[in-house]
């Protein structure tokens, strides 16, 4: 119970910033989070021009436990739709496409000892790669996450 | 999605996890095409997730156990298994021996009653129509399981070769095919120890490779010490309209279902072959490592289908020869192509796995014979890099059989 309360009141507290003009806050921190049809998420900050990727939830779950994580090396060069790496099972092996074109900048260095947080938090703690964007309006080509839902919801059936 | 390059060494894999995409599978395969075994609706029942393999709707995994946790359930304790796509049949008649060691090279006439053979039915060019398991009930009667995938084909030519047996002979032979037997594997260490308890046969007496008919919660089964993983186990085969009853009574204490997946990863580490991927009637049984199920005495005179070539081969050598690798680097999956050190091609991986119980990523292939002995460093490529790796013998996990002391 306490530890219920005490993140409800530390909510409230971070809220307080809102106190701020909206435009000032919403240029420092403007996000989007856009998906693929091939089940990659990649969230793009604009005020660096930087996409972050991984694999979604409904992407690990059909594989099953993660075994082995192949990543590019940084620096990298990629086009949208290139590979940027692969994602193992123990019955699998998948295949990752760059959502967007860039460079590399960095990739998630714990994978390679910890495989398994792409099963236990693949669109937080186990992100892919930081991607330099060398065309942020490729996002709008991507689904938004009613879209992808949608496209999830067909796979199924 | 991302395309995936499913480890095809599972068929069941391939298919069920064409999740990402799977878009018009559904009607690429509709259900009501494939066969169901006895056991589908308990499969559904516990949470199954069914998938087309061999003709059948079969269970890949149970629930939200993960393929890793499965096979380590089988390693540690134990697991069970729906292989009742698999085909049984009887083979019976005075010449069911001289037939059996004409479609196949292994011995029958000196096999002792309930034991089993592990062999190999070979077409006129030496190359593998199936792999088998017979086991020999007495000197007229052989019980024969032959794998799912391969159902049609070994039927038409178990058909022609009874026909073309029979055609001048009195002691003729006939093959009755058992529809709907269940049949499933009880797998793991502590597999002898929940069997026990249902049976008032001794199973101390049942060593590995031998067979006996019990009661089982007091049905009559077939039992055969053995199986596919490597571990100590039973296959038990079951009268249909007792299968799910049977099954749901082996089903307590430790014992867990297990689906295709696990079976697919613990049989790679048995070093076990998965017709299709590791053999097909293009290999020799010389090629494919399985020499050993052709006796001595079978190696001089042949006189079996394919004996020409199969003769030849151990004479002179196969040109190519199925090996085990670790890879260093990333898992190799089926279709990999194999190089030498100095990068020329000298063949191809046909299974692979990262290996849940070693934490290495193993596999199996087909290399040029010279490059095939053990401790060669070999490169294999996967993603357009070559990576490292090491002809390494098989099993790669040690198989646990409960071997009779004089064996």
């Amino acid at each position: 119970m306490s530890l219920f309360r005490a993140s409800f009141v530390a909510r409230r507290v971070l809220r307080a910033p809102r106190a701020f003009p909206a435009r000032s806050w919403a240029v420092r921190t403007l996000t989007t989070k856009k998906y693929t049809t091939a089940h990659e998420w990649i969230i793009y900050d604009d005020a660096t021009s930087t996409g972050t990727t991984g694999i979604t939830d409904y992407a690990q779950s059909s594989l099953g436990d993660v075994v082995f994580v192949e990543l590019p090396a940084p620096g990298s060069e990629l086009l949208a739709g290139e590979p940027l790496g692969a994602v193992e099972s123990v019955k699998a092996a998948s295949d990752i496409y760059s959502p967007v074109s860039g460079t590399v900048e960095e990739v998630n260095e714990i994978l390679a000892s910890e495989p398994g947080l792409l099963n236990k938090s693949p669109e937080e703690r186990g992100w892919l790669a930081r991607i330099k964007m060398s065309n942020p309006a490729e996002m709008d080509e991507l689904l938004t996450e009613e879209a992808y839902k949608a496209h999830c919801e067909n796979e199924e059936h | 999605m991302f395309r995936q390059t499913v480890s095809r060494a599972s068929g069941a894999a391939r298919k069920g996890m064409g999740m990402m995409s799977r878009r018009g599978m559904a009607s690429d395969a509709p259900k009501e095409e494939l066969m169901e075994t006895g056991l589908y609706d308990f499969h559904v029942k516990h949470g199954a997730k069914m998938v087309p393999f061999a003709g059948f709707s079969m269970p890949l995994s149970y629930g939200s156990v993960g393929q890793i946790a499965a096979h380590n359930h089988v390693r540690n304790s134990v697991g069970l298994f729906d292989v009742g796509h698999m085909v049984q049949s009887f083979i019976r008649g005075p010449s069911a021996p001289a037939f059996l060691e004409w479609i196949t090279p292994s011995g029958f006439a000196s096999l002792p009653h309930f034991s089993s053979q592990l062999s190999v039915i070979l077409n006129d060019r030496g190359g593998i129509i199936d792999d088998n398991v017979i086991c020999r009930h007495d000197d007229t009667t052989y019980y024969v399981v032959t794998n799912a995938g391969r159902r049609v084909e070994d039927l038409a030519w178990l058909k022609e070769k009874i026909e073309q047996w029979n055609e001048s002979r009195a002691d003729k032979v006939e093959m009755e095919v058992l529809e709907n037997q269940g049949l499933v594997a009880l797998q793991g260490p502590e597999a002898p120890s929940v069997l026990q308890k249902l049976t008032p046969y001794d199973l101390t007496q049942l060593h590995f490779g031998k067979s006996t008919y019990a009661d089982i919660a007091g049905v009559r089964c077939h039992v055969a010490r053995g199986g596919y993983t490597g571990e100590d186990g039973f296959e038990i085969s079951i009268p249909k309209e007792h299968t799910v009853s049977i099954t749901e009574t082996l089903l307590q204490g430790p014992v867990q279902m297990t689906g295709l997946g696990a079976r697919d990863s613990l049989r790679l580490e048995a070093g076990m072959c998965l017709y299709g991927h590791d053999l097909n009637e293009d290999i020799s049984p010389i090629e494919a490592a399985l020499a050993w199920v052709i006796p001595k005495s079978r190696r001089e005179k042949g006189e079996f289908i394919g004996s020409g070539t199969v003769l030849e081969q151990l004479k002179d050598g196969p040109i190519k020869r199925r090996v085990g690798l670790i890879i260093d680097d990333a898992p190799a999956r089926e279709g990999a192509e194999i190089f030498s050190d100095t990068q020329e091609p000298i063949g191809v991986v046909t299974s692979g796995i990262p290996s849940p119980t070693l934490g290495k990523n193993i596999a199996m292939g087909y290399v040029k014979s010279g490059f095939h002995k053990k401790g060669t460093s070999v490169l294999v490529q996967v993603r357009n890099k070559t990576r490292k790796a090491t002809i390494t013998p098989m099993p790669f996990v040690p198989t646990k059989y409960y071997r009779s002391p004089g064996a």
